[in-house]
């Protein structure tokens, strides 16, 4: 870890005037975010993911607080500064916000005409980002020939013109299909390796998280519940925002309630799943029930969490604890 | 100077000549069986009308464009809030825009004479036609840039454009087929009080219908006259539609 992290956020605060009162979106956020890592934001809606983006290139001005970019104050920058800095920090969006009259290639290449670059190098820069996302073929094209996801490619070759160092993606995926989903994250993790660009990542999909990023802060009602690696938070989940955006609590609005007592089960990258589940019924002689599992295999490893009801007994139940324990699986008892 | 900028020293009658030039030509070739004398009388007063829109709405467009964007840019949610400005400049459009033409055009007369010289003939009217139709163009030209989705002015600023660059390179190219639509309309807007203005000028088809149709009760220049105006709309628009589509990539 660096002494100085690229983005340092300190006690930001955002309030909205709104007809009959106000709206407190950001309510003292502080974070800290290293050069080259994939940091994740997540939150239900309205938590103020999308604010808390927005302040870091100075698109909202928050009320109070600090953005350090670099160790510079980008909330203090006006005018050129400001746009220098921007272009160091480029975005990308859940409705893509392309140039819907300009072609494929244009939209690529306006950051670098906003920059001044001579046309024949711009061209050439434009061919070798159509080239990365591998949309070289649809650069005469217009957006609207476009799937949701090549539009996307094509906004992340836009926003990778500049030469960025932050990439900041505010709901990247949100309207994309799973599998679609899949090869952005898989082109945005390429990226961050391959260019060493830094990625903040917004998004209320755990999976989203869990796949590309190496931390996470968990924001609710304006503040950060909590922060950490994202193995460290999605095992010991602490806060009730946490539960409940992995599925250990019921959403607020979400009134199915089951009233047992359960198991939960984490797998962070180790153990296969099913064979743990037989060789339990196997060891101790239980019956195993299934209340709920979400477990996703990457890379031939197991992430997710897995709800077993609890035995009855106490000693089998700690029979059962013992064994998934020894196994090198994380289990908590929990309601739900 | 006169013989080294014609066009600019009278560019009404350079326009005029040539267009009765190629009417001569085209009646010998087309419309020999039309009566010369109306034929005398429409192509010219034809001319005079197209000269007036296609002038009032060159110009009202220079100037209206320029309000446009700027009533769009410095509103309170624009590019560059300036909201005092907006209030002012918004009042000043609503203002021109309250007035009704005839009564712009009887009060600007005087004022047309002292800049002019002259009352009756096309060009002095051009003066009360633009200062209705700039505004009207204002309002449609900040019409079709609110169209502009706020999410890719939002990226244009987040990719360090500035204001320039984002109204030059991203606001007017992004809204160009509404602001062809939006020409189409304020051309067939600017048409309408081009025809009030001939008739108190002398010159123009609106001028023919009621000197010929009405002062001296004949009703076929009367109704040419009219079905020229009814086709001009009509070209205006189908082409102005044909145009916008022709520039709308958002059209598979
Ligand atoms: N321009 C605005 N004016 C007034 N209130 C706003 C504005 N923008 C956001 N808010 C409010 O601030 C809060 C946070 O909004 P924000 O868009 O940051 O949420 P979010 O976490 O991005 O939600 P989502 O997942 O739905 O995108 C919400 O209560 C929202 O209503
Ligand atoms: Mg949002």
């Amino acid at each position: 870890m660096s002494l100085q992290p690229l983005i340092e956020i300190r006690n930001l605060k955002k309030v909205y005037q709104v007809p009959g009162g106000e709206v407190v979106a950001l309510d003292g956020i502080s974070l800290r975010i290293e050069k080259g890592e994939i940091y994740g934001i997540i939150g239900m809606s309205g938590a103020g993911k999308s604010t808390l983006i927005r302040c870091m290139n100075k698109l909202d001005i928050p009320n109070d607080g600090q953005i350090l970019i670099d160790g510079q104050d980008i909330l203090a920058m006006n005018g050129k500064q400001l746009m220098a800095a921007r272009r160091k920090m480029s975005m990308i969006f859940q409705q893509f916000n392309l140039l819907m009259q300009k072609t494929v290639a244009r939209n690529v290449r306006y950051p670098l005409e906003i920059a001044g670059v001579p046309k024949n190098k711009a061209n050439a820069r434009v061919k070798e980002l159509l080239k990365l996302v591998e949309l070289e073929s649809k650069a005469d094209a217009y957006p609207i020939q476009l799937s949701g996801g090549q539009r996307q490619r094509v906004a992340i070759a836009r926003a990778l013109a500049s030469n960025p160092e932050v990439l900041l993606c505010d709901e990247a995926t949100s309207a994309l299909d799973p599998m679609t989903t899949q090869s952005i994250l898989t082109l945005l993790q390429d990226i961050n390796k391959r260019l060493g660009i830094t990625v903040v990542l917004i998004t209320h999909e755990m999976a989203v998280i869990r796949q590309i990023c190496s931390r996470v802060a968990i924001l609710d009602g304006g503040s950060i519940a909590e922060e950490g690696t994202v193995d460290d938070v999605f095992v010991h989940t602490r806060s009730a925002a946490g539960k409940r955006l992995f599925g250990i609590l019921p959403s607020e609005e979400d009134d199915t309630v089951l009233d047992v007592d359960a198991l939960r089960i984490v797998f962070d990258g180790g153990k296969e799943t099913q064979p743990i589940i037989a060789e339990l019924v196997k060891a101790c002689g239980v019956e195993v029930n299934i209340l709920s599992a979400d477990v996703k295999r990457l890379n031939g490893k197991s992430y997710g969490q897995m709800m077993i009801e609890m035995p009855k007994d106490p000693q089998i139940c700690q029979q059962v604890i013992a064994y998934l324990t020894v196994q090198g699986l994380t289990v908590k008892e929990v309601h739900v | 100077m006169k013989w080294m900028w014609p066009i600019w020293q009278d560019p009404f009658n350079v326009f005029m000549g040539a267009w009765k030039g190629i009417g001569g030509f085209l009646y010998s070739q087309i419309f020999g069986f039309i009566n010369a004398k109306s034929w005398n009388i429409l192509w010219p007063a034809l001319g005079e009308t197209l000269y007036m829109i296609l002038l009032t709405t060159l110009i009202s467009y220079l100037i209206g464009m320029a309000l446009g964007v700027l009533l769009v840019v410095t509103r309170r949610n624009g590019i560059r809030p300036l909201p005092t400005f907006n209030a002012i400049l918004g009042a000043i459009i609503n203002f021109l825009r309250s007035i009704p033409f005839v009564i712009l055009l009887a009060t600007l007369l005087d004022t047309t004479f002292c800049i002019t010289g002259k009352m009756t003939g096309t060009v002095p009217i051009l003066f009360p036609l633009i200062i209705s139709a700039f505004p009207y163009v204002a309002r449609m030209v900040e019409g079709s840039l609110l169209e502009v989705d706020g999410g890719v002015i939002e990226a244009a600023k987040a990719m360090g454009s500035t204001t320039w660059q984002i109204i030059w390179k991203v606001m007017l190219p992004e809204a160009k087929p509404s602001l062809i639509n939006g020409a189409a309309i304020s051309m067939t807007t600017i048409l309408g009080y081009t025809t009030m203005a001939s008739v108190v000028s002398g010159g123009g088809l609106g001028a023919q219908g009621v000197i010929y149709g009405l002062n001296q009760r004949k009703y076929d220049i009367m109704y040419a006259a009219a079905i020229m105006l009814v086709v001009l709309v009509q070209i205006i628009t189908v082409l102005g539609t044909a145009l916008s589509r022709k520039h709308d990539h958002r059209i598979r």
